[in-house]
């Protein structure tokens, strides 16, 4: 080992902080170490955490209270000459008394519920199944994880060639279970059926991360007490439904937190697969969101939406981070 | 005295190098406009100028879908991308309100360069704001409208052609009208030509952008749309939703759903040009700037296509595209970038533009006899371009338009209510846009 290795090497797990500074700054060139020797523990600590602190107000703090402040005006990105006036609350009671918004947000609940309870049911029963630890398991967990680590921007424009109804796999494989025309409907074209083509797509793309969530759940319930469970003679059923799902369900919870924040702000795959129509049948409210903001260039507006948005789901994600933890507590 | 002369040198090759991209700035210019057919044309014309100038050309092309979006970013942030813009006609209010674009008035007096030169509608589409002002914020570069092509050859055929004229007692023919129109598409709809299913026609319903709203706009004016009842006065109410308007409206959604291809639901540019090459459909809706391509085309072009303009209902009128070139204010290079306008105001030059492929409106080209026979697209170019209509060009277009492109995909595709309760949530929504802007009590 190098000589400065071996002396700088931690020996105990009860050195301090000053007298592994100490060792570090011997091993450093002269006018380096006669620096760090005058750092004080409190400032060393200020120095590794104002990079980060100063990224964090610059790219997350900042834009959020200029948001703020925007959202009171009647900014247009578009107009930067034009007077910036106070509008009190305009923007907001204009924003919640929008009908088109309203019809927004409902997109947004029903793609939301959908995809997270199709995503935890089957990405839960995946799990289960895994975790039976068959022959293969490990080959066929790498196979389900595949849509995972696709893309969405691929995962989009392939399930868009699926889609398509002249030419399209996903038609012709309805057709031949079916008998139905595979041209006779259209997935992305239909206001009944667009909703749920994409619910479908984000259903096969993140059922695997669920299953992973879930999988990390089952495989940390011990044995031990599947075992005094046989003792008592529990049936399979049984035992699921009091040790198996209990002891899971902090982590099926914490999927559905993951998925259910994701999901909400869901962009890429919509914007892909049908942009939000036909009409304003899949906009969601990312989308109308980014054509008030992006389009439309009403910045005020667009800003008092998202201020909305992050208020409504920084709240649900609170309340059901406390009902999480009280289903760990038990 | 060797350590000085070494250190002078590294200095001045630091100084050289650290110079460089403004040295090069200096003689370069960046183009900014869409990424199309004629995009290209404007690549291989430019050589001349960098050929008499010496000034090397950048062109940053945009798709279309992103273009209205990445150029107007680029321009509300103050960004330096393009020295020169070919942008969209209706950018033009916010452009010089905002003062993204330079006024060109006293350059274009100073070098001799007249407005009376160009067409002018293209002049006052392209060129003026506010409009019927003598205040020029653009050259026109690229005249262009809403047009339609059809396979001669499928309308050649005699056993098609007797089979329409027993149901329709009239021969086969590019429609004059848009009764015609419907009619052509529902005959050719779902038959099998040289063993393929074909549809009726290829038309825009594309929701991101503005297709939908530059596509049923030809069905809209040719039944007698109009955005006021009178110009500049922002009276939407009985013209915007007028019975005329809503015939119109209704005409395009038949026409969408009696005779597209299956998928049709968000179709523009590409799409069309893609359903038309590949043998799908008869009649085909896109702009005039695709018709030398497709002339070309060896599947479909040359015999095989005809091409005719948007038909008449009420009135005889085409949806305006086109562009004019605008220098930006940000440059960096404002010398070269008028330079470069006063190059391609020249006559000659514009005629080579229309013979590469560009859509010059210079009274040179358009005037010249042998024009109408140049191509075989080219007399109803001149005819559309003195028919045209356009969209607001107010500074507040995209609200206006993103407002259309709602109202009408929600009507004409997912079938949202009526017509009539399309333009009037229409004439709603873009009487509290002019409200905001205090264009409106």
């Amino acid at each position: 080992m190098p000589k400065f290795r071996k002396e700088t090497q931690v020996t105990s797990v009860t050195d301090t902080s000053s007298s592994i500074l100490g060792k570090a700054a011997q091993a450093t060139p002269a006018p380096l170490a006669s620096r760090i020797r005058g750092i004080s523990d409190r400032t060393m600590a200020w120095l590794f955490i104002t990079p980060a602190i100063v990224l964090l107000l610059a790219i997350n703090i900042f834009p959020l209270i200029w948001a703020v402040y925007l959202s009171f005006t009647n900014y247009r990105a578009n107009r930067p000459n034009a007077p910036l006036e106070n509008v009190g609350l305009s923007n907001y009671s204009r924003v919640l008394s929008d009908p088109n918004i309203w019809q927004a947000m409902q997109t947004t609940a029903h793609f939301v519920f959908w995809t997270i309870f199709l995503q935890t049911l089957i990405g839960f029963s995946l799990a289960y199944l895994i975790d039976r630890k068959f022959r293969g398991h490990a080959f066929w967990t790498t196979v389900i994880l595949v849509p995972m680590m696709l893309s969405p921007a691929v995962v989009g424009n392939f399930w868009r060639f699926l889609y398509q109804p002249q030419i399209g796999l996903f038609n012709y494989i309805v057709s031949f279970l079916t008998g139905i025309p595979p041209s006779s409907f259209e997935m992305l074209g239909s206001v009944q059926l667009s909703p749920w083509a994409i619910i479908i797509v984000d259903t096969w793309m993140w059922t695997p991360y669920v299953m992973l969530i879930c999988l990390a759940g089952l495989r940390s319930i011990p044995d031990y007490i599947y075992e005094a469970a046989e003792v008592d003679r529990a049936s399979l059923w049984r035992q699921f439904w009091s040790i198996t799902l209990p002891m899971a369900l902090p982590f099926i919870m914490l999927a559905v937190l993951f998925r259910g924040i994701e999901n909400f702000k869901m962009f890429d795959m919509v914007t892909l697969l049908t942009g939000g129509g036909p009409g304003s049948t899949t906009e969601v409210a990312s989308i109308t969101l980014k054509r008030e903001a992006f389009e439309s260039w009403r910045t005020g507006r667009a800003s008092a939406f998202a201020i909305i948005l992050f208020v409504a789901v920084f709240g649900l994600a609170n309340i059901y981070v406390k009902a999480l933890n009280k289903v760990k507590q038990r | 005295m060797q350590t000085i002369k070494q250190a002078l040198l590294g200095a001045t090759s630091a100084l050289v190098l650290f110079m460089a991209p403004s040295l090069a700035k200096a003689d370069e210019l960046t183009l900014c406009w869409a990424a199309w057919d004629p995009a290209n044309a404007l690549v291989e014309l430019s050589k001349d100028f960098t050929a008499k100038s010496g000034t090397q050309m950048k062109f940053e092309f945009v798709p279309w879908p992103n273009f209205a979006d990445r150029i107007l970013n680029e321009l509300n942030s103050g960004g330096k991308l393009c020295d020169l813009l070919i942008g969209d006609s209706q950018w033009i209010g916010g452009s010089a309100e905002n003062g993204y674009y330079v006024k060109l008035n006293d350059f274009f007096d100073k070098e001799g360069i007249k407005m009376s030169d160009f067409a002018d509608a293209a002049v006052n589409a392209y060129s003026t704001w506010p409009k019927g002002t003598p205040n020029y914020w653009a050259l026109p570069a690229m005249g262009d409208a809403n047009a339609w092509f059809y396979r001669k050859d499928w309308f050649a055929k005699p056993e098609i052609q007797a089979e329409f004229k027993q149901k329709h007692g009239r021969d086969l023919a590019p429609p004059k009208t848009w009764d015609e129109l419907k009619e052509v598409a529902e005959f050719f709809n779902g038959r099998e030509i040289d063993g393929k299913k074909v549809y009726g026609a290829a038309i825009f319903t594309e929701r991101a952008s503005e297709g939908i709203t530059m596509g049923a706009s030809s069905a809209l004016y040719s039944y007698g749309f109009k955005y006021e009842n009178t110009p500049g006065k922002y009276d939407m109410e009985g013209a915007v939703n007028s019975p005329d308007a809503v015939a119109g409206l209704e005409a395009y959604k038949e026409l969408y759903k009696c005779c597209t291809p299956p998928g049709y639901t968000d179709a523009y540019m590409s799409e069309s040009l893609d359903a038309f090459k590949s043998g799908q459909v008869a009649m085909a809706m896109n702009w005039f700037a695709f018709f030398p391509g497709l002339y070309k085309d060896e599947k479909v072009g040359g015999d095989k296509i005809g091409f005719f303009v948007n038909p008449k209902e009420k009135v005889a009128a085409s949806t305006l595209g086109g562009q004019g070139i605008s220098v930006v204010s940000n440059t960096d290079n404002m010398k070269g970038a008028l330079a470069y306008i006063k190059w391609f105001a020249q006559p000659d030059v514009q005629k080579k533009w229309w013979s590469l492929g560009g859509y010059s409106v210079h009274k040179a080209v358009l005037t010249d006899p042998s024009f109408p026979e140049s191509q075989p697209f080219a007399a109803d170019f001149l005819v559309a371009m003195n028919q045209v209509q356009d969209f607001w060009q107010e500074p507040s277009y995209a609200i206006l338009l993103q407002a259309m492109q709602k109202r009408l995909h929600d009507y004409v595709v997912a079938d949202k209510g009526t017509a009539k309760e399309a333009l009037d949530g229409l004439v709603k929504d873009w009487t509290e846009v002019f409200k905001d802007d205090g264009k409106l009590n």
